[in-house]
């Protein structure tokens, strides 16, 4: 009599490396192996052999000579004394805040729009399905550009705002016009704003190299306590509502807390705003903000919130139909219904593709190419790169830096993900 | 009727009256969808202001339009002259003038022809693929795209063999279409080598030579498949097809060149440009994304470590990175990963970079699209007795592709925008190479509204049409019934 525990174990044969699903994948992961390493060092081989051809290096030293060319927007010191690797950093901020302003801006223009298009307006409804079809079917390229050439060849030049003493005893009207109160003006140079000045500054700290104004640390610090403090506030008052029925009227206290520190703060430091005045030239005086960030941010935030609008409509709609009825037979009203039940359930919807077009746009910042914005591909890519011929280095670095600021902002917004997704068992 | 203490009751029914004003019609409609409270009333406003100023501005540009120019001052002369001095108005003479670049970039003017076949017949291709199983939708293409190169034989100068040829290929293919439709198929496979003839040129022996490097690879692998499993039979056929290629394929296709010099006059790449540019790249970059996104996506989903590293680091690499650092890789640092001296040519380069772009975008789309199939599916497939090929091909990828239809069109939407980028490497985009071209003319500079607008005008055609047609897809493929 047989039983099952007495079938002998079949022994190895090379065979069942072919035809035995369980070592033929033994023998796929094999091949793969000595393909991979095969073709790596394939490459390696030929990048070894190409740079001793070129009599080149493969080092980064070139990171700390000296750069020797202007950046047109510094936001961290920098001269054409600093290093390369200094400029890298620059080029690395530059970025940065295209970034991070285009991902802010883009999404509350595309929450607007996406919430828009929902709306039982019919008017607006189409308006708004158009402004996405067109934005999302053709190329940011052509978006970047288009803003780039109406910020340069439509508006006038520094001169057309000169105001001669002729003109005044003759009555004429200089030929441009400054905007906002005689606070800002867009010239085909560039804009120019008014600067946040201080008269009792607190000065600059820094460690080594990084200097951080300590005036804006000192706002940022105030308006945070006050944050914490009017937070702290609500939730109180929220307590004891739930304990007594009876709300405590907050709103004049929550706007003392968030806006009287800040006020004195600024008093204190004594604020004000330096306005850019004509020269003879030119406006001096003020900040001049550069066409191509301008032209870029537009381009990024019009191109990317026709997405985001598409994302946050997909989430809305996903929530059943019945969340919100329920919520209208508990007695809530429509925009309560919005930000209680709607909206904090469509956010599990949005978020992870919200992340991926945060990503996109992050990216598509590299497009600062085609107006000359000296971004990271800028400085390290651009004129570093033609600089030094150490193109090996600059690229490989670039993708690194591309690769990590990817990758830091996914892992972030995964774990805001992970913070609202639906708790389960 | 019995006596009541009422004092009047009607016995007879009222005739029913005409619904209020306000509820029917278009003024119920405006009520309900314009102005339905005080938010919706100014949303409206804002809206129709928007319009209206929208209108006043870009009207009377549009219609005081300008055809016949040589230049941009000519044509604000024009203007003036016609609708006064402050009037503004659209310069399109320059579109007249100069839409051959932004189409061919600077192809030979006297080889026009072989572009635009190659485009009439990149629809014959895709015919089957686009509408497979419908023999009228096909009919109709194939309709389409006879008419349209009777009109680019009418308008170009042809060769008439040329013209020849291609009525011998459009009569049969229109009857194959009629007859056996799923034949149809066969010109998909030879497009590519046909396409290369036309745009490239050169001796008419090179793609058919390396069409048989494929021949060779199908040959090998139906010969293998019944002794050996789809892996083995697929393996030996490409290395042979590989052994082909760098071995015979060279010898093969210059020995019948001299033997039969047939050919056309060959075209060097710099020249290509325009629309021709942005199609080849993107059509070729999305032909071959999507075979290699579907690999790569069965490759993270695999239960073998090595090849899900190998996958997951690449997809991760490519995602993580900008496709201009991409782009400048394949200009700038293939010179250094190749063996010295090899060149090969700059289109290629960047047609493959950007295919590795956009294969993982892909393949995270279909990731997706695999991950929404219930496990029930795979264990069933199992439970046929598949093996791992046929399940994929006959139970999972028609359905996980089913579901990542939408997001395979949108990226390969994102990939045809994507080839403007190649203007950064020196290569003539329609977007920026073309129209800098344009606007560093003397003749048109300033010029800016009309050059992006026709551009633009023709990627949002292309493109809308792209997601139009996901759309059709998705409503054809639809299965359950809800």
């Amino acid at each position: 009599m047989a039983y099952a525990g007495e079938v002998p174990k079949p022994r190895f044969r090379p065979g069942m490396l072919i035809y035995d699903t369980r070592y033929r994948s033994l023998t796929i992961q094999l091949i793969v192996l000595v393909l991979f390493a095969f073709g790596l060092s394939w490459l390696i081989n030929n990048v070894i052999v190409n740079l001793a051809a070129k009599d080149r290096t493969f080092d980064f030293g070139f990171l700390w000579n000296r750069a020797g060319y202007d950046i047109n927007q510094t936001l961290i010191p920098y001269t054409n004394d600093s290093t390369h690797g200094r400029a890298l950093f620059v080029g690395l901020v530059n970025t940065l805040v295209v970034a991070a302003l285009g991902c802010f801006l883009a999404t509350v223009l595309g929450v607007i729009i996406g919430v828009l298009r929902l709306s039982k307006n019919w008017l607006i409804g189409r308006l708004m399905t158009v402004y996405v079809e067109v934005f999302r079917n053709i190329p940011l390229l052509l978006w970047i550009l288009l803003s780039f050439v109406i910020l340069t060849e439509t508006t006038p030049s520094p001169r057309d705002f000169r105001v001669t003493d002729e003109m005044i005893a003759a009555g004429q009207a200089p030929a441009a016009r400054m905007f906002l109160n005689d606070s800002v003006a867009i010239t085909n140079r560039g804009m120019n704003v008014p600067a946040p000045l201080f008269t009792r500054s607190l000065g600059t700290a820094g460690i080594g190299e990084f200097q951080i104004s300590l005036n804006f640390l000192a706002i940022f610090a105030v308006i945070g306590a006050s944050a914490i403090v009017n937070r702290r506030m609500v939730r109180r008052a929220r307590a004891l509502q739930e304990d007594t029925g009876v709300r405590p009227v907050t709103w004049w206290k929550s706007l003392l807390v968030l806006f009287v520190p800040v006020i004195a703060l600024m008093l204190a430091l004594g604020f004000h705003l330096e306005y850019p005045r004509m020269t003879r030239f030119n406006f001096s005086g003020g900040i001049e903000v550069l066409h191509s960030f301008t032209a870029l941010l537009i381009a990024l935030v019009l191109y990317t919130a026709a997405f985001i609008a598409e994302i946050v409509r997909a989430g809305i709609l996903a929530i059943p139909r019945g969340q919100t009825e329920a919520a209208f037979a508990l007695g809530l009203r429509p925009g309560r219904t919005m930000s209680l039940i709607i909206l904090p359930q469509a956010l599990r919807v949005i978020i992870p593709p919200l992340i991926s077009q945060y990503l996109n746009l992050t990216k598509n910042t590299s497009l600062a190419i085609a107006v000359s914005y000296m971004d990271l591909r800028g400085t390290l890519g651009g004129v570093t790169l033609n600089q030094t011929g150490k193109e090996l280095e600059c690229m490989l670095l670039m993708m690194l830096i591309y690769l990590t600021i990817s990758l830091m902002i996914a892992s972030v917004m995964n774990i805001y993900n992970s913070s609202v997704r639906l708790k389960e068992r | 009727m019995a006596e009541s203490s009422h004092a009047f009751v009607r016995t007879a029914i009222l005739p029913a009256q005409k619904p209020p004003l306000t509820e029917k019609g278009v003024i119920k409609w405006l009520r309900e969808n314009l102005f339905s409270g005080w938010f919706n009333t100014i949303l409206t406003l804002i809206g129709l202001w928007a319009i209206y100023s929208l209108i006043a501005a870009a009207l009377p540009w549009w219609l005081n339009g300008v055809w016949n120019a040589g230049s941009l001052g000519e044509c604000r002369a024009i203007l003036a002259e016609r609708a006064g001095p402050d009037a503004s108005g659209a310069c399109w003479a320059m579109v007249r003038d100069r839409w051959h670049q932004f189409m061919f970039g600077f192809y030979p003017q006297d080889q026009y022809w072989r572009p635009a076949t190659a485009f009439g017949l990149l629809f014959a291709a895709i015919a089957p693929v686009l509408f497979s199983g419908q023999k009228g939708f096909q009919t109709c293409m194939l309709a389409g795209v006879a008419a349209f190169l009777a009109a680019t034989f009418w308008l170009a100068q042809v060769p008439m063999l040329a013209v020849g040829l291609t009525t011998i290929l459009m009569l049969v293919l229109l009857t194959l279409a009629q007859v056996r439709p799923a034949a149809v198929m066969w010109f998909t496979v030879i497009y590519p080598a046909l396409a290369f003839f036309l745009l490239w040129g050169g001796s008419f022996w090179v793609p058919v030579a390396a069409m048989t490097g494929l021949l060779v690879l199908l040959v090998a692998y139906r010969l293998l498949l019944p002794r050996t499993g789809v892996g083995i039979a697929a393996g030996a056929g490409i290395g042979l097809a590989l052994l082909w290629w760098a071995v015979l394929d060279a010898p093969v296709a210059a020995g019948l060149t001299w033997l039969a010099p047939i050919g056309l006059e060959p075209v060097a790449s710099d020249r290509f440009g325009g629309f021709l540019l942005a199609l080849t790249i993107g059509v070729t970059a999305i032909s071959f994304s999507l075979p290699m996104g579907i690999l790569l996506a069965l490759g993270r989903q695999s239960d073998m470590v090595l090849i899900k590293t190998l996958s997951v680091g690449f997809i991760e690499f490519i995602r993580g990175v900008p496709l201009i650092t991409l782009l400048f890789t394949a200009s700038l640092l293939l010179q250094y990963f190749l063996p010295p001296n090899t060149n090969f040519d700059l289109i290629l380069r960047v047609i493959i970079l950007v295919t590795f772009f956009a294969a993982a975008y892909i393949a995270e789309v279909i990731r997706g699209g695999l991950a929404a199939l219930p496990r029930g599916q795979y264990e069933a497939a199992d439970a046929l007795g598949l093996d791992y090929w046929s399940a994929q091909r006959l139970i999972i990828m028609p359905q996980a592709l089913k579901i990542a239809i939408p997001g395979i069109v949108s990226t390969f939407i994102g990939l045809f925008k994507d080839t403007t980028l190649v203007a950064f490497v020196g290569l003539q985009d329609p977007l920026k190479g073309i129209t800098q071209i344009v606007r560093a003319d003397i003749a048109w500079k300033g010029i800016y509204w009309e050059p992006y607008i026709f551009v633009g005008a023709i990627f949002f055609v292309i493109c809308f049409g792209m997601s139009r047609y996901s759309m059709y897809l998705e409503q054809k493929l639809k299965r359950d019934h809800r």
